[in-house]
């Protein structure tokens, strides 16, 4: 402590220590909201389907998607980042995940809302399973976080149903 | 600063930055204000650094007492041993 330079030097590293004890302080806090969200998709129609002889199984949909996210957010988050994917089972794989549809929520309000979308990447299947399959719509989310740990979490929605090709 | 000044000035930013960051940890979560934690925070490190950095004159009240002049030359700093002696020594061991 003789000199300022080295008063200096002390003042800044402990505040630098201690910042970094808070963050992870604000982050723990997190581990104390527990979140009740609600969803709910419905399919308004399928749009096309597209059978290529020696390709891949496409189908197009819209869908309204109703949410209530906003138990989600908390002091620490900085955003929201959500995605619709389909689920479905192939005799290739056990599973197979397409992302249909994401967003990212920047604040609360917006954290409820209703939207009716076309599917904004494509439902494409490796190879050609698609006519009549049953599949689920899984709502992701990420909570990302302004310092810390983030958590994840979904919400399965089933009993989704993809028509048979002559009635597209 | 003296030794005395530079122990207080410690002791003050220790206890300066740890009120600080825990008020703004408090405030924080309970307004729900990620952003006014690092605003008091921010608020309270250039505080700190204002109050302990520079040379107060608070921080100096138990001045040093140096040697007059006169008074040190009464009391000469002690000679090197000589060269020879030192010669004998390690021949011995």
């Amino acid at each position: 402590m003789h000199s300022f330079g080295y008063r200096a030097n002390a003042v800044l590293t402990f505040a630098l220590t201690i910042l970094a004890l808070m963050c992870a302080i604000a982050s723990f806090s997190d581990n104390f909201n527990f979140p009740s969200p609600s969803a709910e998709i419905q399919i308004v129609g399928f749009n096309g389907f597209k059978k290529k002889p020696h390709g891949n199984d496409e189908v197009s949909l819209t869908m309204n998607i109703t949410a209530d996210l906003q138990s989600l957010f908390t002091w620490n988050t900085k955003q929201l980042f959500i995605f619709v994917a389909a689920e479905y089972e192939t005799p290739q794989n056990s599973l197979n995940q397409v992302s249909l549809w994401d967003a990212i929520i920047l604040a609360k309000e917006h954290a409820k809302f209703w939207i009716q979308t076309k599917n904004k990447y494509r439902f494409v299947d490796q190879g050609s399973n698609l006519r009549g399959k049953d599949f689920n719509l899984t709502l992701h989310w990420h909570v990302m976080p302004k310092t810390g740990k983030m958590f994840a979490d979904k919400l399965v929605m089933s009993g989704f149903r993809i028509p048979e090709e002559h009635s597209l | 600063m003296d030794w005395q000044g530079q122990k207080q000035a410690e002791l003050w930013m220790q206890i300066l930055l740890l009120v600080f960051s825990v008020g703004a940890l408090a405030t924080g979560y309970i307004i729900g204000s990620f952003r006014m934690m690092m605003l008091i925070y921010a608020g309270g490190v250039f505080f700190t650094t204002l109050l302990t950095v520079p040379n107060w004159p608070f921080f100096n009240r138990h001045p040093l007492k140096w040697l007059d002049p006169s008074e040190a030359e009464k009391h000469p700093k002690p000679q090197k041993a000589v060269v020879s002696k030192d010669k004998k020594k390690s021949s011995k061991k």
